[in-house]
């Protein structure tokens, strides 16, 4: 019985749970397992001490980005509840759209910031540049993301933006699939496909960042005596 | 001593300083809520009323009798735009011999007379006149229909606008196709007919959009707002509020000549900025651009501190 097994007591020999076992499983979940803890150990995915030139305020602006990126999501989330009209019919509904606003504006404000800072320290070096690059496709997903809430705001501005972005878009040939005109398609887009894709590419983004550690100042010796 | 490329590639061996990534974050949340509920607090948003067919009828009938008059003729913004919605010949947008445009092909087809005038007064209650009207466009050849639509679109042109006082004409049953669209956009039953096209439900609205563009009140409306595209277009937004300033490269472009007066000009932004996103992403692999930051040392502001005290290796 499986309460018999769980309740079997621990040898001294037996690993520490989801260590040594999962090294030693030749199961799908135990190799995932592993890799898992090869790549990403949890000192590394949590880490209480940084490289001691990890000391300026450019670092900041990459946890305000994902600060500002949480706020969107959550007054996002309120206004979903009401539907794309609520805003403009109630003081409440209002407010919730400026935060969601405001917080857009920042959120582009940090990562400008954040990109520019990450240019000038040539940050994509030492294997780095696969975080560069979901960094740079961060930054396109969420301006195709924010577009498409300026398109749905259901007011002379959407109408505005939308009839003018479509030629745009049309004259590369995406038009037809991507509509600007149609609100439904932009809503969902806005509100599902876009939120999912910028999600998973940040995630993926910040898992690379402490995977690979904050990169060292360019040009930096590091004298063997240091590290002895 | 290890080289700087070594120490790039590997886990840091040199001396480490605590830092809390736990309180890190917390304190961002926090402090990043509370400034975006202040500047909302002080702010709000910008929220101008959106257009209706209805309030362009009100406030700019002729813009629209002239308008109507146009999709009738085939003379109209939409009605020479191409793919997707037509087939108009020569029109499309390419790069050179690029024409993704024409390549992508007719997806929304639209036919202006049709989809914009004939249609929705077929669907709508219509008197006897109105009735005879459609019946009178729909039994004349398509050279008969241009005819009469063209020459009433040229008359209140050439009457600046006022479609009230255009000169005496052969129009066959125009004025009466454009009078009764007019009269069922001051109603408000345009709006309706033109997003449901006979449906329940819809949240497409391409074609009232298509129709209120093909006006100029809409882009008078917007002029007046300093969101033209030769006024920065989608960087501002109305009243005094930032637009989407992240789109000012793009914006730029239309800004300036060769793109600013050419008929490509969209497909040239875009296969630009194309190019430009392309190369920001690989950016890491650009010989010349990559070494940009080892050029213009911003990073010795950034690592002040550690460059005081430590070797640097020249490369």
């Amino acid at each position: 019985m499986t309460a018999d097994l769980d309740a079997t007591p621990a040898s001294p020999a037996d690993p520490p749970p989801g260590t040594h076992a999962a090294e030693s499983s030749s199961t799908w979940t135990g190799g995932l397992l592993n890799r898992w803890q090869r790549t990403l150990p949890p000192e590394k995915l949590l880490p209480d001490k940084q490289p001691e030139y990890v000391a300026s305020w450019i670092y900041v602006f990459g946890v305000a980005t994902l600060a500002a990126l949480l706020v969107i999501v959550a007054s996002g989330l309120i206004l979903t509840l009401r539907g794309p009209a609520w805003w403009h019919q109630s003081d409440p509904g209002h407010y919730v759209n400026s935060v969601h606003l405001w917080s857009v504006e920042l959120f582009f404000m940090f990562m400008v910031v954040h990109l520019w800072g990450k240019f000038w320290m040539a940050a994509w070096r030492g294997r780095r540049a696969m975080t560069w690059i979901t960094g740079v496709v961060c930054f396109l997903a969420s301006v195709g993301t924010a577009f498409t809430g300026y398109v749905i705001q259901t007011n002379f501005d959407a109408q505005w933006i939308a009839t003018q972005a479509k030629d745009g878009l049309n004259s590369v040939g995406i038009g037809a699939w991507f509509n600007v005109l149609d609100v439904g398609q932009m809503l969902l887009f806005h509100v599902a496909m876009l939120p999912l894709v910028l999600g998973a590419i940040v995630i993926w983004h910040v898992l690379l960042v402490r995977r690979h550690g904050v990169v060292p100042p360019i040009d930096v010796a590091l004298y063997e005596e240091e590290t002895s | 001593m290890t080289n700087a490329t070594d120490i790039e590639r590997r886990p840091w061996a040199g001396a480490n300083r605590e830092y809390d990534i736990v309180k890190e974050f917390v304190i961002a949340m926090v402090v990043v809520t509370a400034l975006t509920l202040g500047l909302a607090f002080a702010f709000g948003s910008p929220d101008d009323k959106n257009l209706t067919l209805q309030s362009w009828a009100a406030a700019s009938p002729g813009d629209l009798v002239a308008t109507a008059a146009q999709e009738l003729a085939g003379t109209s913004g939409v009605a020479g735009y191409g793919p997707p919605y037509n087939n108009t010949p020569d029109v499309s947008q390419s790069i050179g011999p690029i024409n993704l445009q024409e390549l992508a092909g007719v997806r929304i087809p639209i036919d202006t007379a049709t989809d914009f005038v004939i249609r929705p007064l077929e669907q709508m209650p219509a008197n006897a006149a109105t009735t005879d009207a459609i019946n009178a466009w729909k039994g004349a050849t398509p050279d008969q229909q241009a005819k009469w639509a063209g020459d009433y679109a040229d008359a209140i042109d050439a009457a600046d606008g006022d479609y009230t006082k255009v000169a005496a004409g052969d129009y066959g049953p125009v004025p009466v196709l454009t009078g009764s669209l007019l009269a069922a956009a001051e109603g408000g039953a345009l709006d309706g007919v033109l997003l449901t096209q006979g449906r329940v439900y819809s949240t497409d609205y391409t074609l009232p959009l298509l129709f209120l563009a093909d006006g100029t009140y809409l882009e008078d409306q917007a002029r007046a707002q300093h969101l033209g595209g030769d006024q920065w277009g989608m960087t501002n937004e109305t009243g005094s509020y930032p637009g989407q300033s992240w789109l000012w490269l793009y914006t730029f472009w239309y800004q300036i000549e060769p793109f600013a007066s050419s008929d490509n000009a969209d497909a040239w932004v875009w296969g630009l900025m194309m190019v430009l996103t392309v190369g920001l992403m690989l950016l890491p692999f650009i010989p010349g651009l990559r070494s940009i930051p080892r050029w213009i040392p911003v990073h010795r502001l950034i690592w002040r501190d550690y460059y005081k005290t430590h070797a640097v290796v020249k490369r």
